[in-house]
Parts: C-alpha cells; sequence; structure tokens
C-alpha cells in the first residue's frame, strides 16, 4: 500500500524529521562549498573520453565490413553513446555542473545524443520525476503510463501483456523516452493542450530527423561499401545502449523497498519529508568504480535524489554519510547487486502482470516490525537500532 | 580598466541547432557557416568546435577563446595581456570598447570586462592578430589580481566580443579633450594609439592623473607621442607632487574644455565631478564617460530586477526570489520544482549580483541562476 505520510511511516517523531533535514542540508553545504579543481577536472576528462570513443569508434567503423572491426568499432560507440547519455547528459542537464560557469557544460545548453529533445527531458524529469518522486497519479516515471510496477495500480486485463510491454521499452528505450514528456496518459483522457503537443512532436520531429540521419543515413554513406555492416553497427549499438539504460534506470525506484505515496502526501510536505521521500522511494545497487561511471551514477540513486544537482563524482562519498545517517536514525536504506536488484524489478513486473492483493500495511501505518514512538515512550535521541526491532 | 556593462551573453545557442555559431564577415563567413553546418549534422547533437578545440584549444568558435601570449608588467601593480584570439573573433571593434574575458580559476569561469588597450588599426606583423588589455590590480580584486600576476603565457581564456558606446568617430572631431585617472587610461590609449596610427590626430589635449609618476600608465609612450604629433599635449598629474586634480584644475590647464568633445574615464567621485561641471554649462552632449564596475557591483539587500527582453522593472526586497518578482511582473519565467533542484528556471544573469537564499553564495554576471531560490543583491538585469 502507498504511504500517505513519510515521517510515520518512518516512524520518527517531529523533531528527528526535522534534525535529519539539517543534516542533509549540512551535507548539501559541504559539498558544495568544496566543489573545486578537480570535480571540474573530473567531468573535463569523461567528456574528453567520450569525445575520443566517439571519434575511434566512428572511424573504425568505416572497415565495418571486416567483422573484428564491426565488433570493435560497435561496442566502442556503444559505450559512448552510454557515457554521453548517463554520466554526462543526465548528469550536465541536471545542473550538476552549472557551478562551473561554463556554457559548453551547462544544463541550459546541454544536448544530448539521444531522440528525446533535452528541453523536453528536463520538464518530465528534472522537474516531474524528482519533484514528485514515486507519489502514485503525479509522477509519470511510476511505469511510465504503461507498466504496473506496484499493487497500488489497479489491475487491467491489459497488464497480463506486462513481460511483453517490458521487453519492448527495453529494445526501443530511447523512443519511449523521447515520447514520455508528451504525457500519453494525460493525451488519452483528452487533458492535453494540443497546441503544446503539437510544439513537443515539432521538437521531437527535429531531434529525431539529426539523430536517425546522423546514424543511419550519414555514417553508413560515408562507410561507403560498407554502408550496411556500418548501419547495422549503428542500430546494435544504440540497442545496447537502449537495453543498458533501461536496465540502470528500472534499477532506480523499482526494485523491492523503493516505496510508493499517495498524493495525501504532497500536501504540506515539509522540506525534511521531502527529503525522507526521495530516500525511502529510491534504490541503489552496488558496483565497481567503472560500473557506477557506466550507470551514470545512478546505482547511487538514494543520494542522487536527495541531491540531484551535485557533482556525480562526490556521490560515493555523499554516500558514506547518508548510510551513516540512516543508521542513525534507523531508516531503511536499499541496495544490493545489480543482478539482484534488476531481479527484483523483473520478479515485480511479471508478478503484477496478474491481479494482486496488497497485502502490505496500511497508508498510515509505521514500518511492519517496527514500534512508533508512541510505543516505546518519550527518548530524546534517535531511536537505537535494537530498541526499534520492538 | 574594468568597465561596468556585461560582455554579450556567450552564443550558447542550444547545439542541436548546429550551425548556428555566428562569423563575421561577408561571403567567406557565409561559405563557412554553410561547411559548419554540414558538419554539424555528422557531430549532432554537438558542434565541430565541441572536437576542434580538442586539436587546438583556439579552434572553437562556439565560445571565444584566446591564449595569452605574453604578460608585459607595466608598473608594480598593473600589465598588459597580449592575447592571440581564436576562431570567431572580430578585429573590427572601434578604439575604447571592452571586452568580457574569461579565467579558469578553480574548476570555475570567472567573468569580468576589460577595456581593449590596442588599436584596431595595429598592423605591423608582430601585432597582427594580437589584442591587449591593460589590468590593474585591485585590492580586494582577486581577479584582477589574478590577471596581473597569475597568468602563464600559454593559458586559454574565453572571450566576449567588444563592445561599448566609450568610442571614439572616425575622422574624429577637431577639438578633443581625454581627462583619464588611474587605470582608466586604458580606452584613451587605444584611441591615441589609432590617431597615432592613422596619421588623423587632431588637436588633442590628454589630462592624466595618478597617485604617483612610478604608477603612471604608458609614460613612455605618450611622452614619445606627444613628441612626434604637434596636436597632442600630454598633460601630467602626480598627486603626491601636484596634489589631486579636480575639475576646476582641470578647467585652469584647459581653459578651452569647454570648446572640446571630452573623453573622461577614471574613478567615480571623478566621472561624477564631470558629470555635474559639464552639465551646469548644458554640454552633457559633448561629454562621454566610462565608468569603473568596482563601484556598482557591491553587494545590497535586494534592488531593481530588469527582464531585459520585455524591459520591465521589478523593485524588490533581499527575501524575494527573482521568480516571484518576474511572475508578478507578469513575466513568463520559466519555472519547476521552486525549491532549487531541478535547474529548469535558470536564466542568464546579465548584470549585477544575486544571491542564493539557501547558502547566502553570490552569483555574478555571466553565470546562469536559479530564479527560485535567488534573489536580487542590490541592481540587476536578467535574460529574459
Amino acid at each position: 500500500m502507498a504511504i500517505s505520510s513519510v515521517a510515520t511511516y518512518a516512524h520518527l517523531r517531529d523533531d528527528d524529521v526535522e534534525a535529519l533535514r539539517r543534516e542533509f542540508d549540512a551535507i548539501r553545504l559541504d559539498i558544495e562549498k568544496s566543489r573545486g579543481a578537480d570535480d571540474a577536472a573530473y567531468i573535463g576528462r569523461i567528456i574528453s573520453i567520450q569525445r575520443r570513443l566517439m571519434v575511434a569508434a566512428r572511424l573504425t567503423l568505416i572497415a565495418s565490413g571486416f567483422p573484428p572491426a564491426w565488433l570493435a568499432g560497435t561496442a566502442v560507440l556503444a559505450a559512448g553513446k552510454i557515457l554521453e547519455n548517463m554520466e554526462i547528459g543526465h548528469n550536465v542537464m541536471h545542473g550538476q555542473w552549472d557551478w562551473m560557469n561554463d556554457p559548453e557544460i551547462h544544463s541550459g545548453t546541454w544536448e544530448w545524443d539521444t531522440t528525446c529533445p533535452a528541453d523536453q527531458w528536463k520538464h518530465s524529469h528534472n522537474f516531474v520525476h524528482h519533484t514528485f518522486t514515486n507519489v502514485l497519479g503525479k509522477d509519470n516515471d511510476v511505469g511510465y503510463g504503461i507498466l504496473r510496477v506496484t499493487s497500488d495500480q489497479r489491475w487491467h486485463p491489459i497488464n497480463l501483456g506486462q513481460p511483453v510491454y517490458n521487453a519492448l521499452l527495453a529494445l526501443l528505450f530511447e523512443w519511449g523516452v523521447a515520447l514520455h514528456d508528451l504525457d500519453i496518459v494525460a493525451v488519452r483522457k483528452r487533458e492535453k493542450d494540443p497546441n503544446e503537443l503539437k510544439r513537443q512532436l515539432k521538437g521531437i520531429w527535429r531531434k529525431v530527423r539529426r539523430q536517425v540521419g546522423k546514424d543511419y543515413i550519414i555514417f553508413p554513406v560515408l562507410s561507403g561499401p560498407n554502408f550496411l555492416t556500418t548501419l547495422s553497427a549503428n542500430v546494435t549499438a544504440n540497442l545496447v545502449r537502449n537495453l543498458w539504460a533501461y536496465m540502470i534506470i528500472f534499477c532506480g525506484h523499482f526494485p523491492d523497498g523503493a516505496e510508493k505515496f499517495n498524493e495525501e502526501e504532497l500536501e504540506d510536505e515539509s522540506k525534511s519529508e521531502w527529503y525522507l521521500r526521495q530516500l525511502l522511494g529510491s534504490a541503489n545497487f552496488q558496483g565497481s568504480r567503472f560500473l557506477h561511471v557506466m550507470s551514470g551514477s545512478l546505482g547511487y540513486q538514494i543520494e542522487h535524489h536527495l541531491f540531484p544537482d551535485l557533482p556525480s563524482n562526490r556521490y560515493p562519498e555523499i554516500a558514506e554519510r547518508v548510510r551513516a545517517l540512516c543508521e542513525k536514525y534507523d531508516l531503511p536504506y536499499t541496495t544490493g547487486p545489480l543482478y539482484r536488484q534488476y531481479g527484483q524489478v523483473l520478479r515485480t513486473i511479471f508478478r503484477l502482470s496478474f491481479p494482486t492483493k496488497s497485502n502490505s500495511p496500511g497508508p498510515d501505518s509505521p514500518r511492519p516490525g517496527r514500534a512508533t514512538p508512541e510505543e516505546l515512550g518519550c527518548h530524546a535521541g534517535p531511536l537505537a537500532p535494537q530498541a526499534a526491532v520492538a | 580598466m574594468n568597465v561596468p556593462t556585461t560582455p554579450p551573453r556567450h552564443r550558447n545557442g542550444p547545439a542541436r541547432s548546429g550551425g548556428d555559431a555566428s562569423v563575421p564577415g561577408g561571403g567567406a563567413a557565409s561559405a563557412a557557416r554553410f561547411v559548419r553546418g554540414i558538419l554539424a549534422r555528422v557531430t549532432t547533437p554537438l558542434q565541430p568546435d565541441d572536437y576542434l578545440h580538442m586539436l587546438n584549444p583556439l579552434w572553437s568558435a562556439r565560445e571565444l577563446r584566446g591564449k595569452i601570449i605574453e604578460v608585459v608588467p607595466e608598473t608594480r601593480d598593473a600589465a598588459t595581456l597580449v592575447i592571440k584570439p581564436g576562431w570567431g573573433w572580430t578585429f573590427s571593434y572601434q578604439a575604447g570598447q571592452y571586452i568580457g574575458i574569461g579565467v579558469h580559476i578553480d574548476g570555475k569561469w570567472h567573468w569580468r570586462s576589460y577595456s581593449i588597450s590596442s588599436s584596431p588599426t595595429d598592423g605591423s606583423s608582430r601585432r597582427r592578430g594580437r589584442l591587449t588589455i591593460t589590468v590593474k590590480a585591485m585590492p580586494e580584486g582577486f581577479l584582477s589580481a589574478h590577471l596581473v600576476g597569475g597568468l602563464e603565457p600559454g593559458t586559454v581564456v574565453r572571450l566576449a566580443l567588444p563592445q561599448g558606446e566609450f568610442v571614439l568617430p572616425d575622422p574624429p572631431p577637431p577639438k578633443v579633450l581625454f581627462w583619464t585617472g588611474g587605470s582608466g587610461i586604458t580606452p584613451v590609449m587605444s584611441m591615441l594609439r589609432t590617431l597615432d596610427r592613422r596619421g588623423t590626430m587632431p588637436d588633442v589635449v590628454h589630462i592624466h592623473s595618478t597617485p604617483t609618476m612610478e604608477t603612471a600608465l604608458f609614460r613612455e609612450e605618450r611622452l614619445a607621442m606627444a613628441a612626434r604629433h604637434v596636436g597632442l599635449q600630454v598633460v601630467e598629474n602626480f598627486d603626491d607632487r601636484h596634489g589631486v586634480l579636480d575639475v576646476d584644475r582641470v578647467a585652469q590647464v584647459c581653459p578651452d574644455w569647454n570648446y572640446r568633445e571630452a573623453w573622461v574615464c577614471g574613478p567615480a567621485p571623478m566621472l561624477t565631478a564631470a558629470e555635474q561641471r559639464w552639465e551646469q554649462v548644458k554640454l552633457t552632449k559633448r561629454l562621454h564617460l566610462e565608468r569603473f564596475s568596482a563601484m556598482l557591483t557591491r553587494s545590497a539587500e535586494g534592488g531593481r530586477i530588469t527582464f531585459d527582453a520585455s524591459g520591465k522593472t521589478a523593485e524588490v526586497d533581499g527575501a524575494t526570489t527573482l521568480l516571484e518578482a518576474g511572475e508578478a511582473a507578469g513575466i513568463q519565467m520559466p519555472f519547476g520544482c521552486r525549491m532549487g533542484i531541478c535547474h529548469t528556471c535558470v536564466v542568464p544573469l546579465k548584470k549585477g549580483m544575486v544571491k542564493d537564499l539557501r547558502n547566502g553564495v553570490e552569483y555574478h554576471e555571466n553565470a546562469g541562476v536559479q530564479t527560485c531560490i535567488t534573489a536580487p543583491a542590490g541592481d540587476c538585469v536578467l535574460e529574459v
């Protein structure tokens, strides 16, 4: 059952909730104050590596008729696109690097290597998803309007096809993202302003033309006799990027433990409750530094949702502090290896294609197995972990 | 000298629009634009420049770049920066104009405006393709100190195209008065050099005052110029020897001041005095002023916000955000989360200073600012 009051759910008293906000604010301030040359060098290095990868891939693919060249070129191209979309594009558009005051690496000017126009992405993702994270009916990322990812969403016979929709979305992820800001649900309900719809479609069409032109016409043509093999290489690289991005993104809010919320939660929600909602609604995954960079640092989804515009290279150190706070206040911190997190996502999607009866606690109850502050009597500090397990 | 107005916002149109980097000039430029447009189809969503500047930092017209060729010390606390501009630069500037220069310090680009001290007519081979600005290190001015003492030759800087109304017409008026104080001499030096190179030196009186003889910029060059041109009279005032030069002394030194077209550049009190004197005799049309920015960018609480696109203004206190002020004034402001996390509301700050209400961080001209969590710190201009 979706949560209507995060504070109650997290069994925190008002002053604890407020103390937690101060702790989170302090993390933000510390990072903001210490942003500097090393951070700028990091994003500069990633961008430079990414552009070299692209040049290397495109040059290699001129010889794509030679199978090893096809394989190497495709792999490097896919890696370059993944890096561009995730660690660079997604994070730059979040404003993580705006502090450098460099118009070439700025949320206001960045355009990324995918069919979704940057301005529409920033609306649907930065604003809608990151502000109303996991609130049913407000956050269109809860199932993207086509999947039932929580038992709080009503079952419909059409959900029986979920495993198929899921596979299609994974393969065509780039296109799903491109259409996402149109808000298909609103279009279906005829709630969408037709002028706005037209403006958005025009923007998508412009972007699609350039993207398709480059990957499926210009570069294949430049390969001359290897037209077809370069075309297949580019299709494959985009496909690999789609599958990877889909998997990483689905691990952000759909694994077990990432909670959903009712619109009631948004009423008079304080900054501290907003922080709590981000914390409870997101899931991390564990892995090497390389894995984290290749997934746009979204393995630190919790930290990313608490501080979406702090530089991604700082998430590991932020994570240590967030984890310590979760222990101090006895809050859940959802994480696990990537395969397990994605396994849970798949299980949920398959299971929820059938009707389910909700067996989670009621909307205003604390987490199961946890005592409320009232039950524990008056206590000054945060709950000690052993005391919390009543 | 350091001048008030902002360099033009970088030509940072979204990269997807491709070949929109403006290259000034005629037919060659439109050909270049055409080629760039084709190449941008290949490099989309980036621009060709984004790859080319990896080979040579000056090969980009997307953001104007320049390379510091030489840092020439002028006095104890002033130096001339010789800059080789990269692609997209224009040498068709007018003597007296200023440029924006962006310097990368500690991961961040810091922008200031400085008058160009070289002449647009400089044609000799050593000077071709170079421009100079002359910077005086200001106490507490960390950027000016960095420019004077901390820049190595070879450093790549960002540039903004020349602009400014403090310029000399060509041909120049027959009778001219230049009155400058301290580093306010720099735009006038560009004018003098231009008149000298063009051989069009009219009847010019140049009064320049500095605290001491040692702090006077370009002294030898000015005296040599005066020796070459009968029309040029150079008057020097060293405060320690002659006392502070006020507007009355100017009138004494140059009795026909009110018959001359005047260009005045220096500290604020000097400019105010000049403004009042010329107003008294109703000759403000003949008076051209350039102001220091240090006087104008002091932090304050609240102020007047000007919304550049519509020209509308709003007078607000230090607790009202730019977004609230804009919406109250009927401006179509971009907005999002209204809590400082989504960066949907970012708008370029053209002039002035704003403050982040969460942590007091100040943002200066040429920065993109989140309007939902910033308030004006003094008067400011937003590009929206």
